[in-house]
């Protein structure tokens, strides 16, 4: 049974509004049917440290965070944030992550750098790998703060979930104003 | 109809469709969001109360005026709410009273992770264990029949990946046919004094004793039998990983974690050949396992500090871990103050005048990480105080005047307070600062009693800190500007030097506020590029806004930037720059 189960990390920094692209996720996977648990740490993390979101859906869920190793598609807001979590990733795993650096407080204080490369460290691992300028779609699409929609659109091809489960889940999750441009980046995302 | 819950958001909807009618808390993670989901139902007057002492003593008046009452609170605040905790077992309830309980092992978000178990049996109130949020909004419901049935308050532990969790919840109906409260005197229940809780006592006993006997059959306490060759006893969040990890194993889930059900313990070991106790933080229930003469392997294989994985558990029973790549090594990424948090100046201040800072809980604990560095203890709510006057007790005169406390608002006004009383009352020369925020900000903005607005939004009136300040006998009240660093730096000065107690209030709300009247961010700065020599002063503040950037040909020369979408223009950075390199970016 455990093997049916998609497990669905989303890693940023807090603020970027991972949990609520982990609730569209979620909300979506409840609405096509399947069973859902979803784990993350509020608290501390919000204020600009590290936030790791766990969805999972299946038939049966019991554990609501990802085992360790288990994780089928790791969903990355920021790029050193989306390296640090590669570990929980099974081996052939997917990852979409935004191609988009944040400094951390030691690297903003010049204590250190932001670490080189971590595309290529990324595809080097995982051959099934889509690296995305969300900020630029989402800006094409009408608004920049829609970047994580174009994510959870390209996301989402990738998931056995149909199409019409993510839109209602938009329309009950995003506010109506930003609706529209929403859901034009989703069908960006999608079309990744 | 199905949601998706948190637990919190279950547990919220567990109370309204018991019936219950009050709400009472004070905010802490991982239970703040209980109070802000009750709030949805306006059949629950919901508030927050000063501290969870308080808390509970108005949801025991509910109870005892005959209303269904919950109070709910992180683990650590129900050692606030010990006192009329232990009482209340012996009085019993009229309407139901469930204490929500939500502990954090693992410490995700707080100083220790004592195990609020203990206190089910400390204090001789039966506890209820979600596993889930459908379970969540069960339980609560049922913690309310149980308690009017069996006339003692429940308590409901939840744990962070329950509080923080979302599952699928079936939702029900509010039930309707509860007795009207009324007012009904019975001081030989509820007047607890010795000759009445004589008579009590002996009947809190009796009950703990018939619920034990009677959880044998209720159906949260719950036998699967599957291969017996391996039987687990566990119960709320540990329950999921066992199920994931072991999905062969016979599995004894309880709900009821205090008083166990002796007869189906029993029951359950003798059905399997190896019995396990499967739980987090203290072997609370493989303690009581043995004591009952049953062989059970707990402690022994899983850890009493910090949570339960499904990988910690594999590794518990041995078995192999699936293939991952090893961790890259990479800066890490601590939570850190605001940009334009006025918090920042103050403890650039402090460190600045090297103070010893007996600090307190708060996003202002965040004062301690670098740059800023500048808290050297923390222990629990309102400890500040009351740790500087002790420390002024032991050290030289000289070194009296280092010690200065900080504490916000809401932490002040919790129990910070009575160490305010002490100071003064004690005469110690050390320095107070109130980091007034006007919000209780780090579990995510809450109203208290001081910034003038209910928990249900409703005007109030708004405590005078400086008053309050000056009524406790505080001579030397000073309120100062803390994006100001010139006059917080001299004031925190003057008043370091003053061998008498001294209060400093800082009058700038967090950046977080949404109401308008009180923040409105300002223009963003910039540097200007020509101005700027590099010499990293503006760093020193730790501001997310500022980043320095090394020059394109690798030298060690750089320059300092903002980011304009981040700064709030308090002002602060522009303090520091010698070069006048920084101005608002018009």
């Amino acid at each position: 049974m455990s093997n049916q189960i998609k497990n669905i990390l989303l890693v940023g920094v807090g603020g970027q509004g991972i949990l609520l692209a982990s609730e569209i996720l979620s909300e979506a996977a409840m609405l096509a049917g399947f069973d859902v648990k979803k784990s993350e740490i509020h608290g501390m993390s919000q204020r600009g440290g590290s936030v790791v979101s766990h969805v999972r859906y299946g038939t049966e869920v019991f554990s609501p965070i990802v085992p360790e190793g288990e994780g089928d598609v790791l969903f990355g807001f920021e790029l050193m944030e989306t390296v640090r979590s590669l570990p929980l990733l099974k081996p052939g795993g997917t990852v979409v992550a935004n191609d988009l650096q944040i400094s951390p407080p030691s690297v903003l204080m010049g204590q250190e750098t932001y670490p080189a490369a971590l595309p290529e460290r990324i595809k080097e691992r995982f051959a099934d790998c889509l690296l995305v300028d969300c900020q630029k779609i989402a800006t094409d699409a009408g608004n920049v703060r829609a970047a994580n929609t174009v994510l959870l659109g390209a996301v989402s091809k990738r998931l056995d979930i149909a199409e019409e489960f993510w839109l209602k889940a938009l329309e009950k999750m995003v506010p109506v104003k930003a609706l529209e441009v929403n859901k034009r980046a989703f069908q960006m995302g999608r079309e990744l | 109809m199905k949601e998706i819950l948190s637990g919190n958001e279950a547990i919220a909807r567990g109370a309204y469709e018991a019936g219950c009618l009050v709400a009472c808390a004070y905010p802490g993670t991982p239970s703040t969001e209980i109070l802000e989901n009750a709030l949805k139902y306006k059949e629950i007057n919901s508030s927050w109360a000063p501290n969870e002492k308080v808390a509970l003593e108005v949801a025991i008046g509910a109870s005892f005026g005959g209303g269904r009452a919950l109070c709910t609170m992180k683990h650590v605040g129900v050692n606030v709410a010990a006192d009329p905790l232990f009482t209340l077992s012996y009085t019993g309830v009229r309407g139901g009273l469930v204490l929500v309980a939500a502990d954090d092992p693992e410490m995700h978000s707080s100083q220790n992770e004592q195990d609020s178990r203990n206190y089910a049996r400390f204090a001789k109130v039966p506890m209820l264990e979600p596993a889930d949020s459908q379970e969540c909004k069960e339980f609560t419901r049922l913690a309310f029949e149980l308690s009017e049935q069996y006339d003692t308050p429940f308590m409901l532990r939840s744990s962070t990946r329950i509080s923080h969790g979302k599952s699928v919840v079936e939702l029900g109906e509010r039930v309707t046919d509860l007795p009207l409260p009324k007012l009904e005197k019975n001081p030989a229940k509820l007047v607890m004094l010795p000759g009445n809780a004589k008579v009590r006592h002996p009947l809190v006993e009796q009950m703990l004793v018939d619920l034990s006997k009677a959880a044998a059959t209720m159906p949260f306490n719950r036998m699967e039998l599957r291969d017996t060759s391996i039987g687990i006893i566990t119960a709320g969040i540990c329950y999921q990983y066992v199920r994931e990890v072991l999905p062969n194993a016979s599995t004894l889930k309880l709900g009821m974690v205090h008083p166990l059900p002796h007869d189906l313990i029993r029951e359950f070991a003798a059905s399997v050949d190896v019995l396990y106790v499967i739980e987090e933080l203290d072997p609370f229930i493989e303690d009581q396992v043995k004591a009952m003469g049953i062989t059970a392997v707990g402690k022994e294989i899983v850890s009493l500090c910090g949570e339960l994985t499904p990988g910690r558990l594999r590794s518990a029973f041995g078995l192999p871990q699936p293939a991952a790549i090893a961790a890259d090594k990479m800066p890490g990424r601590p939570p850190n103050m605001c940009p334009g948090c006025p918090h920042r100046g103050v403890f650039f201040s402090l460190n600045q005048l090297k103070a010893y800072v007996t600090g307190d809980i708060g996003c202002y604990t965040l004062g301690f990480m670098p740059p800023l560095s500048a808290m050297d203890t923390c222990v629990c709510m309102g400890a500040s105080i009351g740790m500087a006057t002790g420390v002024t007790k032991v050290v030289s005169d000289e070194e009296k005047k280092k010690v200065v406390a900080v504490i916000g608002d809401s932490t002040f006004l919790h129990t910070g307070m009575n160490g305010l009383m002490d100071m003064v009352y004690n005469n110690s020369p050390a320095t107070v600062i109130i980091l007034d925020n006007s919000i209780t900000a780090m579990t995510g903005r809450q109203d208290n009693p001081a910034t003038g607005f209910t928990l249900m939004n409703e005007p109030t009136n708004a405590v005078n800190i400086p008053l309050l300040c000056k009524a406790l006998g505080v001579k030397n009240t000073r309120i100062i500007n803390p994006l100001d660093l010139e006059e917080t730096k001299r004031v925190i000065a003057e008043e370091m030097a003053r061998p008498e107690p001294s209060v400093i209030i800082t009058n700038k709300p967090c950046v977080l506020i949404k109401r308008d009247d009180v923040f409105q961010k300002g223009p963003a700065y910039a540097v200007e590029d020509d101005a700027c020599s590099g010499c990293r002063a503006c760093l020193k503040i730790g501001c997310p806004a500022i980043e320095w950037r090394p020059a394109a040909d690798g030298s060690k020369k750089g320059k300092a930037y903002i980011d304009k979408l981040l700064c709030t223009g308090c002002d602060v950075c522009r303090q520091l720059c010698k070069f006048d390199a920084i101005g608002s970016d018009k």
